[in-house]
């Protein structure tokens, strides 16, 4: 099934997002990632949902999605077309001896080192999915304690606005 | 029989679908608010005044409601407003139905009311039901004060949270000020684009709070913009299609009903000649009178509306939506059929069977400029359908409908159900619940008008007769209402004739009692080796309840009926009593089928005429087979067992 991302202009009121996901889960659709946000519009949020589902389908549950009153505008962002961004934060085995390899794929993937234990080290990374699952795959060997990772967000490139013109 | 008013025509109060007025602009578009001044005066008043206020602006006349604690603050002033009358129902359910059968009968947007927690959640199916059938409905609950939300206090639900997949929309109110503004949107909501139920819950200290009210409020919805005028281009597209195929069907669904297009549509299939087939939900929108009216499709459907849409090459959909229980199997269904599909609702589009021609918009518009492009198509030639009306029309003669009399002489409750359209009459409203009565009742009574048949059709909600009778009767009291209901049925909702009785609204009930959940005993009787488990009701053999004593308990008049010369007696009878509801027990025999019948899982092509019979819709050639291999000549289908629950 291929991967598509949608980014969804939302009232910011209650219940939205369980609106959203209720009926992604209701029809049968299962969703990848999500975030969630403020936009430079008062009073109107920004999803960004990442579904994994076939052409058809994906025309269904937009137009699902559109019948939501509290959904303003839904536009699908193409991965050529768009910067897509995760945001990754990955507390790593290291003690002395290690530390020093470790810091070195830090560096190798722009990543950031953001807080330091004796054995362990905290590294903050944003990337695409693949980015990060690299950077994983790198520091696994030295035993990942614990991470966290967020939905996707992304934005169109280019100067147009996805909100300017749906937002009165 | 007394007289009726007919609903042909237009209907005053919120209409059909509207385009949303443009951004910017105030007022609600529904009717009932009056012109507004440039700046309207604020009224000080608390929360819930405001509320009857804002209900009798937008021209809101009936309420179906339970009062309870949450929702006892708008119980007070409802009971000095003159304009709005309040009916007091004896399950929340009760509420829900009356206002489905309210809306469906007028148009106009039904209105019920509730407390919180399990006043609100009796209020799910009708909810359910009103949302599978695109009925307009605004529920109003109560709920717990904003400072216990969240708290599991006394009576609290979460019915936004509950209620958000079986509602176009819902709202939690709990500042005062909003209660117009939420009224408002939610009726806006309920009338316009595709039609259905709208929640409006309020907490109680919101209804107490003092506030001022000024009229009309603004509405805030900038995602809501439905489209109602269809794309020119699209219409031309359409037309081409409509005067070049040679095996057209006008394939007619609810939507034609909604958008009170009923003379357009007549205008387009006498201009071009096209059969009509009318789906469950838009009985009436066609009159079964007209001789292009081929009947209902779908699983029990005529033969001649199946093999319209089997063997046709263009389906014009209007206002329809490819059910399973009018398709039958999908990939099976109209094998050689180009889609127009025209629907206010995108989503509908392709959803079921991929259309060739989309039409987004309001059926009205739709039509009306259809008819233009047709005529405008018609100059150039159209296509000789003379061969498809042969075929069709062979159809009709060989399987017409029809019903045979029970082997053990009990009363045949096709029967009843016909001699009812007979004495009754087209200018009446019919209900029904659902299972075969229901169906019955689609087959054998003769719709000639628009908002004459109400029943439930995408959710099957037994019960739904008789408080959806109620609705209607208290809408239109000068209207003869009818609910054709089933034992089973019937013991679902029938508290509401103690509402009748007192409130003035003398509603006619036939019960159509075969002792069991009829249509689940047809299945058990065809799929499940005739072992009936769990059917039989005993309303036959020990005559609980005595239906004509239930009726009379409840203040109505109840009769019996249960031998053919006794059949037209009790109807007449019960039509000359107008001053109060009249139930009557028309005991039939238990072994009635249901025919034409599509089992489900099969496709429309496995149409069983009747027992056995199954028309051949393999060549042109009109030929029929009796099978020899079985009940039905089927295997146990797969999706037999979705009957669900059925009366």
């Amino acid at each position: 099934m291929e991967i598509h991302t949608l980014s969804v202009l939302v009232e910011d009121k209650p219940g939205v997002l369980a609106r959203v996901s209720g009926l992604f889960s209701r029809r049968g659709f299962n969703i990848t990632s999500l975030a969630v946000g403020p936009t430079e519009q008062p009073g109107v949020s920004r999803m960004t949902i990442v579904v994994a589902v076939e052409d058809l389908p994906l025309e269904q549950v937009t137009k699902q999605l559109n019948k939501l009153v509290n959904v303003i505008k839904i536009v699908e962002l193409e991965p050529a077309t768009s910067v897509q961004r995760e945001l990754l934060l990955v507390k790593v085995r290291a003690d002395a001896g290690m530390r020093s390899s470790v810091l070195e794929a830090v560096q190798l993937f722009r990543a950031k080192v953001v807080d330091v234990a004796p054995e362990a080290l905290t590294i903050e990374a944003t990337g695409t999915a693949d980015k990060l699952n690299a950077l994983l795959r790198m520091l696994e060997p030295y035993g990942v304690r614990e991470m966290v990772q967020s939905g996707m967000v992304a934005v169109g490139r280019g100067p147009r606005s996805i909100t300017a013109a749906s937002v009165r | 029989m007394t007289t009726a008013t007919p609903r042909s025509g237009p209907v005053p109060g919120p209409p059909g679908p509207k385009p949303a007025p443009p951004p910017g602009r105030p007022g609600p578009t529904v009717s009932g608010a009056p012109p507004a001044g440039p700046f309207p005066a604020a009224e000080p008043m608390t929360g819930a005044q405001s509320l009857v206020r804002s209900l009798e602006e937008i021209g809101c006349e009936v309420v179906f409601g339970i009062p309870g604690g949450a929702i006892l603050p708008a119980y007070d002033p409802l009971l000095d407003s003159t304009k709005v009358r309040h009916v007091l129902v004896r399950h929340e359910q009760g509420a829900g139905h009356a206002a489905t059968g309210y809306a469906q009968a007028t148009g106009k947007v039904g209105v019920c009311m509730a407390t919180s927690g399990p006043g609100a959640t009796n209020l799910i199916t009708p909810l359910a039901d009103a949302h599978m059938d695109s009925v307009p409905i605004v529920a109003i609950t109560g709920q717990v004060a904003g400072p216990l939300i969240g708290t599991d206090a006394f009576q609290e639900a979460d019915i936004t949270g509950i209620t958000m997949p079986v509602t176009k929309h819902n709202m939690l109110v709990t500042d005062a000020a909003e209660i117009p503004r939420a009224i408002v949107e939610a009726f806006h909501l309920a009338s316009t684009g595709r039609p259905g139920p709208v929640l409006v819950d309020i907490s109680k200290d919101a209804l107490q709070a003092q506030t001022t009210f000024s009229w009309p409020p603004e509405m805030k919805l900038p995602g809501y913009r439905p489209t109602t005028r269809p794309h020119g281009k699209q219409i031309r597209e359409a037309a081409r299609m409509i005067t070049s195929a040679t095996r057209p069907v006008l394939y007619v669904g609810g939507g034609v009903l909604k958008a009170e297009a009923s003379g357009e549509l007549r205008t387009l299939a006498e201009l071009t000649g096209i059969p009509v087939v009318t789906t469950l939900m838009a009985r009436g929108a066609f009159p079964d009178s007209h001789p292009q009216h081929v009947g209902m499709p779908g699983m029990h459907g005529t033969v001649a509306a199946v093999a319209a849409l089997q063997k046709a090459d263009l389906l014009i959909t209007l206002g329809a939506r490819f059910d399973d229980r009018v398709t039958g199997q999908l990939d099976s269904f109209a094998p050689d059929a180009r889609v127009v599909h025209a629907d206010i609702d995108p989503a509908e589009i392709s959803k079921n069977r991929r259309a060739d021609i989309p039409i987004v918009g309001d059926c009205k518009e739709v039509i009306t400029e259809l008819i233009e492009a047709v005529r405008a198509e018609q100059a150039s030639g159209t296509a000789d359908i003379t061969a498809w009306w042969a075929l069709l029309d062979g159809y009709r003669e060989t399987f017409p409908l029809g019903y045979n009399w029970p082997d053990d002489g009990s009363l045949s409750p096709q029967y009843v159900i016909e001699r009812i359209g007979k004495i009754v009459g087209p200018d009446a409203v019919y209900t029904a619940g659902v299972g075969q009565h229901q169906m019955w009742a689609a087959q054998f009574i003769g719709y000639e008008n628009p908002r004459s048949w109400l029943n439930s059709g995408g959710l099957g909600t037994m019960g739904y007769a008789v408080p959806a009778a109620m609705g209607a009767k208290a809408a239109l009291p000068d209207t003869v209402v009818w609910a054709i209901d089933g034992d089973g049925c019937f013991q679902m909702t029938n508290q509401e004739l103690a509402t009748c009785a007192i409130e003035g609204i003398p509603i006619k009930v036939a019960v159509i009692n075969n002792g069991n959940l009829g249509m689940v005993r047809q299945w058990q009787n065809l799929f499940y080796s005739e072992r009936y488990s769990n059917t039989e009701l005993g309303t036959h053999k020990h005559r609980i309840p005595d239906f004509k004593l239930l009726a009379e308990a409840m203040g109505c008049v109840g009769l019996r009926a249960e031998s053919k010369d006794e059949v037209d007696r009790v109807i007449r009878k019960a039509m000359e009593i107008n001053d109060q509801p009249v139930v009557i027990d028309f005991v039939v025999g238990a072994d009635a089928q249901v025919w034409p019948m599509v089992a489900a899982g099969t496709g429309n092509n496995e149409l069983m005429a009747a027992r056995g019979i199954r028309p051949l819709f393999d060549g042109d050639e009109l030929d029929a087979e009796v099978d020899q291999t079985g009940p039905l000549g089927l295997a146990d289908p797969a999706g037999s067992a979705d009957t669900g629950e059925e009366d």
